[in-house]
């Protein structure tokens, strides 16, 4: 069961014939995600990995029937490929690429938010995996499997660490979601957590924050009135005000964005905070027997 | 990327803000020939991207250019210290800018609203002091004016918000075009911030721009050429400096516990995890994604030039990067440089065991979880 992705979900890959774009493109193929070609401008026409390449999104949209894009496009060009692949009808698009200047962000995000046709999620984020039927990212495959938690996060490694512990402790997940690490996200916490919400198939959802920002708080206004349990986690928690932690958008500044003001808002949700990653399964597993008593 | 206040004068002007005359000096002959140009009449500031530059004795009024020019010559090559920077910073030139009669002090701001994804203007009329301050005594005093990123602002808008920040008549019009240019320089420039403290309103009506602030982001410097150097030295501190030539993510944190990992959470986590077990962190280091060997050499090598660094902790999480590629990287390292402190890595996920199994009869500590490797890191290091 998932979310946003799945068995039948129809990608295409655009940046595929770069080095990354390949190399994701290969890995996403063996793990069995229904990879349907690429669009590299200039390079239509010609195949790559034993699949079509195409100019514009249009072309590849009209000849495969895709509804979900992975973009490795140079930061430069980022913010005008997600606009051309929300102006071919593609539905869900991941941003993979770092380094997407403010302003292109800004403007995509308000873009896509009037028109309310497309979802973008990222840019700077490890793409979204729905375990055994769709891994739409660069994330190692064989870390997760399949089963009923939920989970969200800005951070990809992170994201890893904690999948890790969830599988090892024998919980599967439904969809694991990279919103991504930069200032403006193209979707946000909240979002995504209304999306576990409605899930049939997800019963607890583990969120993964980060300092920065303002978003997790948001979040937890709306956890207030899920009915599944959450468990957060939340790094960054002895970063220096001022100093930037490698994501654009980890940063305490102005007295905003502290992991305590997180916390703190998570906690009044009614939400779990774990200390460390390795408390996450656990604190999902007591949630999980309270809530079916 | 922080601007000096010189540049960040030089851009507002171009988008039409008004400053006051001035230029820059590296040396005290130059200095008192431009301070002779007002009249002697001058305010001496040092050129460093640090805070509490004015505490430090990095900034001082004269009415005499010999003088402006002496005190030139004995900031420049001076080390400035400040609470904000306590390692300080060598002043290289100063600005000699034209002293402007003050009748009033006002507050202005252009900056990211990450919550509603749009450009915040803040407006005040308590200038001079930290808007942190008025936001504390007196936030009424604030006026807050959000701009959609595909609309803009129309007119009215700003004057509206003008006029609720009480600023006085004659000043309105003059404040309505600053903000003006200032959105447009925000948008044209790609700002991060830009912070005008105080704007000035002179005796005579004349509403100037005193000080600014301009801080740029950095992902948007190839639209910005004329700035690639300033994004390289923009550093405060040496070993930042040679980290973002060299493209890593690098932060001094003043500890001395070396930390390195792969992926911005995850080294976040092992900061909080070696404060966690009573360790005090040196660095933020993100190798980046698929790190080969030669790349985590750079980095071991990076963090140990940190000479408070008395252990070195590692934690990589296997996807794009290979755990063995990483063991290699540091194994080869160990060999080339003179390593004699105690070092733990943790290596999990793609290649974990492979990295582990080359790193065995070394001098390196293996570690399962990253809990037990920053414990086990701070035990080492602190015997």
């Amino acid at each position: 069961m998932a979310v946003l992705v799945n068995k039948d979900t129809r990608v295409l890959v655009a940046g595929m014939t770069g080095k990354e774009g390949t190399f994701h493109a290969q890995q996403m193929l063996e793990y069995g995600t229904k990879v349907v070609g690429g669009v590299t401008p200039g390079k239509g026409g010609t195949e790559h990995l034993g699949l079509p390449v195409f100019n514009t999104m249009q072309e590849a949209v009209d000849a495969t029937q895709a509804d979900a894009v992975l973009v490795f496009v140079p930061a430069p060009f980022a913010a005008d490929s997600v606009l051309e692949a929300e102006a071919a009808g593609i539905p869900f698009i991941t941003l993979i690429t770092e380094g997407v200047p403010v302003q292109d962000m800004l403007k995509v995000a308000t873009k896509m938010k009037a028109r309310g046709t497309s979802r973008l999620l990222g840019g700077n984020c490890a793409g979204i995996i729905t375990p055994g039927e769709c891994k739409m990212g660069i994330m190692p495959g064989h870390i997760f499997k399949p089963g009923p938690i939920g989970m969200v996060s800005r951070s990809g490694t992170l994201t890893y660490e904690i999948a890790w512990e969830l599988t090892r402790a024998d919980l599967g997940q439904t969809t694991c979601v990279g919103i991504g690490g930069d200032p403006i996200p193209g979707t946000r916490f909240i979002e995504v957590m209304e999306v576990f919400e409605k899930d049939p198939a997800t019963t607890a959802v583990v969120m993964v924050g980060e300092i920065g920002g303002t978003d997790e708080e948001a979040a937890a206004e709306y956890i207030k009135t899920m009915s599944k349990p959450v468990v957060a986690f939340i790094s960054g928690r002895t970063a220096p005000p001022g100093k930037r932690m490698g994501h654009a958008g980890a940063i305490v500044s102005g007295g905003l964005g502290t992991a305590q003001s997180k916390v703190d808002a998570l906690l009044a949700a009614g939400a779990k905070v774990a200390d460390r990653t390795s408390d996450v399964p656990r604190l999902i597993m007591e949630s999980l027997a309270t809530a079916t008593r | 990327m922080k601007l000096h206040e010189y540049q960040s004068k030089d851009l507002l002007a171009k988008y039409g803000v008004v400053v006051p005359g001035g230029r820059v000096a590296k040396n005290a002959a130059d200095a008192q020939s431009i301070a002779e140009e007002y009249g002697g009449k001058v305010v001496v500031k040092a050129q460093v991207l640090m805070g509490g530059r004015g505490k430090a004795g990095g900034v001082k009024l004269f009415d005499n250019a010999a003088e402006a020019g002496t005190f030139a010559g004995e900031l420049i090559g001076k080390r400035l210290v400040s609470i904000q920077n306590p390692a300080g910073m060598v002043v290289e030139q100063v600005l000699v800018a034209e002293l402007v009669d003050i009748a009033e002090e006002y507050y202005l701001s252009v900056l990211l609203d990450r919550a509603a994804q749009k450009l915040l203007v803040m407006i005040s009329r308590e200038g001079g002091m930290e808007i942190e301050e008025v936001a504390e005594k007196n936030p009424e005093a604030i006026v807050r004016l959000l701009v959609d990123p595909v609309w803009g602002l129309a007119d009215f808008e700003i004057r509206d918000a003008v006029m609720k920040a009480h600023i006085p008549g004659p000043a309105q019009r003059q404040m309505v075009a600053m903000i003006k240019s200032l959105v447009r320089a925000y948008i044209e420039s790609d700002a991060d911030l830009i912070e005008i403290n105080p704007v000035a309103l002179t005796p005579e009506g004349k509403l100037l721009a005193a000080d600014a602030k301009v801080s740029l982001d950095e992902n948007a410097v190839f639209r910005h050429p004329e700035f690639a150097a300033t994004a390289e030295d923009s550093a405060e501190d040496p070993l930042e400096a040679e980290a973002a030539q060299k493209g890593i993510a690098y932060v001094r944190l003043g500890g001395d516990i070396g930390i390195m990992g792969n992926g911005a959470g995850l080294v976040m986590c092992s900061l909080d995890e070696v404060n966690a077990a009573g360790g005090r962190p040196a660095n933020f280091l993100d190798v980046g994604g698929g790190a080969n060997a030669e790349r985590v050499k750079t980095c071991v090598e990076l963090v140990l030039k940190d000479e408070n660094v008395k252990g070195l902790l590692i934690n990589i999480f296997g996807g794009i990067t290979r755990g063995d590629q990483v063991a290699k990287g540091i194994l080869t390292a160990f060999e080339q440089l003179d390593v004699n402190i105690p070092v733990v890595a943790r290596i999990d996920g793609t290649g974990a065991e492979e990295g582990l199994e080359l790193l065995k009869g070394s001098k390196i500590v293996g570690a399962a979880t990253m809990q037990e490797a920053a414990k086990r890191i701070v035990e080492l290091a602190y015997a």
